[in-house]
């Protein structure tokens, strides 16, 4: 009984402030987007920002480029990821400096990586020089435009350079957890070194890593200053539109911006539970 | 069938081997580090243009280094007239006073959530971990009509407060994961001893816990370091920190501050990164967590 007090003592004040900000952002985000703004006089219920933003063409292509953006770079990031674990794991002359090294742009913000990108990538950028120098391109405009262009390669590159170190600490991690034991088994029981992998450590791995994508894959679907910096202007990326339709002089454009914003909290909630089930799963297994 | 307890002998022999050698590993072949070199070369290679802009006075396409190399970007950002040094300014304190909020809060929460079993746990563990995973701008588009109605849009308490959404629910993970190594057994000795509860925390909890309590406290500090969009919708451009500077100069196409800006603004995460990189590996949840960077 005691035990319990104590409990609930150490855990209400954080309990109360992440409730507080975190639910009650999410709770009156979604009263907003129905419509109920009591401060700017509207005090009715409605379904019509939804209705607004789904019939709209724009918010669709948003949507789907979005949408587009995070899935492609989370499963390139994902695969390079699953490379460089299987070769940071063995030991080689010079690991320690190369693992320092692989590590070094987790702790870099992604809009250092995003301003980064941009001048390797742009039409007068590092690439478009080099390209220059070699006789490839005649003026800037030849170069093809991988900054604010409709397949948003600049964001997807930026993504993927922040997240092959990310998800790759974590399956290093996992790794380590499984040790080489199945490994060794399945060699001497007459595996191929692929059949080993496909077999038997893919599937070991399989849980952290999909947990590793989605937390990858809901960032990706909402951050604001990667495709601000880097993307085109139509369509833009979900959470640019939010914020866009959100400083709209006109107000009236705040619910709807209120649902964008509830969409993108939709998906990612989806992507927790998803987590917490395979964290789950993981830990019993 | 029964294997022959010779077979079994040669089988484990065999295998131990095979286990030495796939862990000592036979080197690396050359395709391999080719590979190697190149991933580690993308990783690195977005950080070098925004060192050599910030040293250089004339960089035009087509030139593949600077025409002029000049220190007046640098000289601009640690002039009196810059906006970078105040900017800097408010960037360490809201990072260092939500370090400090995060850790008088989230270190007894990561207590609870570290030493004890009970009813309802998951939950609690699921909604702690939430405000990591879902986009900063969901949550906050929601708080802002309310914060601008009790005064605190604009103003340096609303982006601090806003900033604990990210950094709290990061420092009680990582103090779970402290406290679920923790023995509080000696806490009981030295209460029996009489000791009082504050002696009790200040000379056998502290001490057991600090070498956590402080790589968190560091990645916390770089969580709110870090955030941009929450910065920009609760500051509503009037608390302006670095990364705000940083991507206007970007937009303004001033690429020497950019570089610059850039320099100082990375700096506390390599630091960090060298202090702590042993910390870093193998630690699951604040590997995870670091998402918010």
């Amino acid at each position: 009984m005691l035990e319990r007090w104590k409990i609930v003592l150490l855990l209400s004040p954080a309990l109360v402030i992440i409730a507080g900000l975190f639910l009650g952002g999410l709770i009156l985000g979604l009263i907003g987007s129905l419509g109920y703004m009591p401060l700017l006089g509207r005090e009715e219920f409605n379904l019509n920002a939804y209705r607004n933003i789904l019939a709209s063409e724009r918010f669709y292509l948003s949507f789907l480029l979005t949408f587009y953006i995070a899935f492609t770079s989370t499963v390139i990031a994902s695969l390079l990821a699953i490379g460089a674990a299987l070769i940071l794991r063995r030991s080689f002359i010079g690991r320690s400096v190369i693992n320092f090294l692989f590590q070094i742009n987790l702790t870099v913000p992604h809009l250092v990586g995003a301003v980064g990108i941009l001048y390797l990538f742009s039409q007068s950028g590092f690439f478009a020089r080099l390209a220059y120098e070699f006789e490839i391109i005649t003026k800037p405009s030849e170069f093809p435009a991988l900054i604010y262009d409709p397949l948003a390669i600049g964001i997807i590159l930026q993504y993927v350079w922040k997240e092959v170190p990310f998800i790759g600490l974590i399956l290093l991690a996992n790794m380590q957890t499984i040790g080489r034991d199945y490994e060794a088994a399945a060699r001497v029981l007459g595996a191929s070194r692929w059949q080993c992998f496909r077999h038997v450590l893919l599937p070991l791995l399989f849980p952290g890593l999909l947990a590793a994508a989605m937390i990858v894959f809901a960032f990706t679907f909402g951050a604001y200053e990667i495709p601000a910096l880097l993307g085109q202007n139509y369509p833009s990326a979900l959470p640019v539109l939010a914020y866009q339709a959100f400083t709209d002089v006109d107000l009236n454009a705040r619910p709807e911006a209120l649902a964008m914003g509830m969409i993108i909290a939709l998906l990612s909630v989806i992507m927790i539970f998803g987590y917490a089930h395979l964290a789950r799963r993981y830990v019993r297994s | 069938m029964r294997i022959l307890p010779a077979v079994m002998c040669d089988l484990e022999k065999e295998l131990e081997v095979k286990r030495q050698r796939i862990e000592s590993g036979e080197g690396l072949s050359w395709l391999t580090w080719f590979s190697l070199i190149l991933l580690i070369s993308w990783l690195i290679l977005p950080l070098i243009p925004l060192a050599v802009w910030s040293i250089s006075r004339s960089w035009f396409f087509p030139d593949i280094t600077p025409s002029a190399y000049s220190l007046r970007a640098w000289s601009y950002v640690f002039s009196n007239t810059s906006e970078v040094l105040p900017a800097l300014g408010v960037t360490t304190l809201i990072a260092f006073c939500a370090t400090i909020v995060s850790a008088v809060i989230g270190v007894p929460a990561g207590r609870a959530l570290g030493l004890y079993q009970f009813r309802g746990k998951a939950a609690i563990e699921l909604l702690i971990l939430a405000p990591t995973i879902v986009p900063g701008i969901a949550v906050a588009l929601g708080l802002h009509v309310v914060f601008l109605n009790i005064g605190l849009a604009g103003s340096y308490l609303g982006v601090l407060i806003v900033h604990l959404i990210p950094t709290l629910p990061y420092m009680v993970l990582v103090m779970a994961g402290v406290f679920a190594n923790y023995n509080p057994n000696t806490e009981a000795q030295a209460r029996s001893l009489g000791a009082s509860a504050i002696q009790t925390f200040y000379y056998v909890t502290l001490p057991a816990i600090l070498p956590g309590l402080l790589i968190g406290s560091l990645f916390t500090f770089l969580v709110s370091w870090s955030q941009y969009i929450l910065t920009l919708l609760i500051g509503g451009g009037r608390v302006v920190t670095l990364p705000l500077l940083l991507f206007n100069f970007a937009s303004a196409g001033r690429n020497d501050i950019t570089g610059a800006i850039s320099m100082i603004y990375i700096l506390p995460g390599v630091v960090l990164l060298l202090l702590g990189a042993r910390h870093l590996t193998g630690r699951n949840s604040a590997a995870e967590s670091l998402r918010q960077i």
